[in-house]
């Protein structure tokens, strides 16, 4: 697998990449990190779709499933994790290698309890609330969607989406 | 311009150009708020330009249509393309709107 990692500390640019041309039988992995504004959600999303349209991923999921369910996780990880706080980074990890695409979103605060987000079209107040649809739509547009704690010891969240691609 | 706001046959409508997601559905929302404070009670929010939407832009558009309801108003949506009617079939909000093909649709029988 390649890796090239670029970390900027300082978040006076909005966003980081690396970059390296994506072949089709080869394991790609990028990681970008950007400070805990939500201006910066759009930009890194296009990046993303970019890289997966030359990958050849499927017009409909870079229309759809992967830029809605990444712009989710963003805003969950810089809204609710790093409270928009601007020092605060968010780690957005990219892998795509012949069998999925591995998008892992990490944020430097709280993350978010799953299930006090966990809102379902089943509750009565579903169709009348203004929030909470956030995690039921990376749920419904990507076949995996983990949470999980990189370290105890540390602050921080990481969502993981996958989406196969056959 | 993210969107286009216009007044057709006594509609108010809001054309959105891009996206409707969490770093524009503020802007968004105040903009149809500030319509509908000036008196607009017929809305009509026309896609025809737009990507995608996530669950903020979703949100904005519950409280809107709240809102429009609270005084008396009706807010219809038009020229959702197939993944955004797919985005509201998964929500189910396509019970909750008024949905149309076109804006001379929706126009037509608002």
């Amino acid at each position: 697998m390649h890796h090239e990692r670029t970390h900027w500390r300082s978040f006076e640019q909005p966003y980081a990449v690396t970059h390296q041309p994506l072949g089709v039988q080869m394991a790609t992995r990028r990681e970008w990190v950007i400070a805990s504004d939500i201006q910066h959600i759009e930009p890194l999303v296009s990046e993303v779709i970019n890289l997966c349209l030359e990958a050849g991923l499927s017009p409909r999921a870079c229309r759809l499933n992967i830029p809605v369910a990444l712009t989710e996780a963003l805003s969950n990880a810089i809204v609710c994790g790093n409270r928009e706080d601007v020092r605060r980074p968010v780690t957005t990890c990219f892998v795509l290698d012949h069998e999925a695409l591995t998008l892992e979103i990490t944020d430097d605060g709280d993350g978010f309890d799953a299930s006090c987000v966990s809102f379902s079209p089943e509750d009565a107040d579903w169709l009348h609330r203004e929030d909470g649809r956030g995690l039921f739509l990376m749920r419904s547009l990507m076949d995996r969607v983990e949470l999980q704690r990189p370290s105890l010891s540390k602050p921080g969240h990481t969502v993981r989406l996958v989406l196969n691609r056959a | 311009m993210p969107f286009v706001i216009e007044t057709a046959e006594d509609v108010l409508v809001v054309g959105v150009v891009g996206q409707l997601v969490v770093g524009n559905r503020q802007e968004f929302k105040q903009s149809v708020l500030d319509e509908v404070e000036r008196g607009a009670r017929r809305v009509l929010v026309d896609f025809t330009e737009t990507g995608y939407v996530d669950s903020s832009g979703l949100g904005a558009l519950v409280s809107l249509n709240k809102r429009l309801r609270e005084v008396g108003g009706e807010m219809r949506l038009t020229a959702l393309n197939e993944d955004m009617r797919t985005l509201f079939e998964l929500t189910r909000l396509d019970t909750l709107f008024k949905l149309y093909a076109s804006r001379a649709d929706a126009l037509a029988q608002f």
